[in-house]
């Protein structure tokens, strides 16, 4: 696991906890199962992922698999960061 | 009941005066000037001044907006502002929006309201449309020459957005579109609307929106009439029956999480009238210190009156607050941050309820004068009242503010 994506599970799970302090979630507790999530949290949590991370995420990716679990929400992150040019040209 | 005359023409004070007696409303058919753009709160007060206010006790008795201001909002571009000039709009602020929903809501609320559906379905779509849809529709609505309506309300579901019974259903395999069918009711701007967002369950179970030109067939509008207040925002039902619409007439994703873009809407709905309740109570006060400069008791004015001046200072006061309140939900939503959803809730209870408070004490200050035609505060008073109804009624937003409050605390 790179540190980025360990970082991006890192903040959401701050997130999530700053919301919920009562939360104890690991890397693959499905939160939409622990009982607390509604379309406002999705809402607050969509935004706080856009705005943390700097990338905008497109309808076909607001699927609630990619929000289930910290994990799959870092991967989200991945794949929806902007790859820099410089990155994409190999250099 | 002994109706005092009219007191004499309005004097200057330290707030710009609702002209009172009202005067004609504009001719229909006269040419129009082409009116300097509204870009702030200065230039939007300007122009509230010179079209909105004076007129507005005229809209509330004809039931609706002229089609002659429409066109000075199209000219002033005030109806979607917030866009980004790629989109045609001036890539205002929310902060800026805020002011300028307030300064027109100071005029009337019911061109406010006009503002308030047309800037979230114009939101909505900028957030969530598709490519096509946008190049479809963003243009024509940035310049206000496609005017938009949000349909959510049913004669049997408001608050509880769950409880609608319009559905989408899909019209075969491969999803080549929907029908549509369902009863929407106390649609702001329904009877004048080009384009309506329409909400409806899906085979899901879940809530989507989708983009319904009135024009479509199927689609039937019946004016409500006799409202309680924002009388001249052209309420009405609007009734889709078996609509056809293509499989791009679906807005936003689909599932659980087109639940956002209800919850997303909504939240832009609510700022917009957090500020045409601060606007309402900034022409109570306006109201308020004119009449009471000039109005004698006892051949002394009004205002000497200490019970009197504890009213005025307490809208003062509040307008203050509720500005500050809005002010910070707005720079939430410039800065993207999450929390602009509590702060919204937290500026449209205060500010809603806030404005129905000086409405009545405005009214109480004007006597019987208050009750009658020849002043604004009567409107005023019809007017704040629903905005503690619309968009979330304040049960229901003290209900979630207080469940903020357990839940950031871990109780």
């Amino acid at each position: 696991m790179s540190a980025q994506v360990r970082d991006v599970q890192d903040q959401v799970r701050a997130f999530i906890q700053g919301r919920y302090p009562d939360a104890q979630i690991t890397d693959s507790d499905d939160i939409f199962q622990l009982g607390f999530i509604n379309s406002l949290f999705a809402m607050e949590l969509v935004m706080f992922i856009e705005k943390q991370f700097a990338v905008t995420i497109p309808n076909d990716e607001l699927r609630i698999d990619n929000f289930r679990t910290t994990t799959s929400m870092a991967a989200l992150v991945e794949r929806v960061t902007p790859v820099a040019v410089g990155a994409e040209a190999g250099a | 009941m002994s109706i005092a005359p009219p007191i004499a023409p309005p004097i200057a004070v330290a707030v710009p005066a609702v002209a009172a007696p009202v005067a004609e409303a504009p001719t229909a058919g006269a040419a129009l000037a082409e009116s300097p753009v509204v870009r702030d709160r200065a230039s939007a007060r300007a122009f509230v001044d010179a079209h909105i206010a004076p007129y507005a006790n005229d809209f509330e008795r004809a039931g609706r907006i002229p089609e002659e201001l429409l066109d000075r909002m199209r000219s002033a571009g005030l109806w979607a502002p917030f866009l980004p000039a790629a989109d045609g709009g001036a890539g205002l602020s929310m902060v800026t929006l805020g002011q300028i929903h307030e300064e027109v809501g100071r005029g009337c609320s019911s061109v406010r309201s006009l503002l308030t559906v047309h800037t979230m379905l114009t939101w909505a779509l900028q957030r969530w449309g598709s490519p096509r849809q946008r190049d479809r529709w963003i243009g024509p609505l940035a310049r206000g020459e496609v005017l938009g309506a949000f349909c959510l309300t049913e004669p049997g579901a408001g608050s509880d957005a769950a409880g609608i019974a319009a559905t989408a259903v899909s019209d075969g395999p491969g999803g080549t579109g929907w029908r549509l069918t369902g009863l929407k009711k106390w649609i702001t701007n329904g009877q004048r609307a080009d384009l309506y967002l329409v909400f409806a369950k899906v085979a899901s179970g879940s809530i989507a929106a989708f983009l319904v030109p009135r024009n479509a067939a199927g689609v039937s509008v019946r004016p409500i009439t006799e409202i309680l207040g924002t009388r001249g925002s052209m309420l009405a039902e609007v009734s889709f029956d078996d609509v056809r619409l293509d499989a791009d007439a679906l807005v936003g994703p689909s599932g659980f999480m087109a639940g956002m873009l209800l919850t997303g809407t909504l939240d832009l709905g609510r700022f917009s009238v957090a500020a045409g309740s601060a606007g309402i109570i900034a022409a109570c006060l306006e109201a308020s210190a004119d009449y009471t400069a000039r109005r004698q008791i006892g051949g002394r004015p009004l205002r000497d009156l200490q019970l009197i001046q504890a009213k005025v200072s307490d809208m003062v006061t509040d307008l203050r607050a509720a500005r500050l309140l809005i002010a910070e939900a707005g720079r939430l939503k410039d800065a993207g941050d999450s929390s602009t959803i509590l702060a919204t809730w937290v500026a449209k209870y205060f500010a809603s309820t806030a404005a129905a408070r000086h409405a009545t004490e405005a009214v109480q200050i004007h006597g019987a004068n208050g009750c009658g035609p020849d002043y604004p505060v009567a409107r005023l008073y019809r007017d704040a009242k629903v905005m503690e109804i619309i968009e979330g009624s304040n049960e229901i937003q003290r209900i979630t503010i207080a469940s903020e409050a357990y839940r950031e605390s871990g109780r």
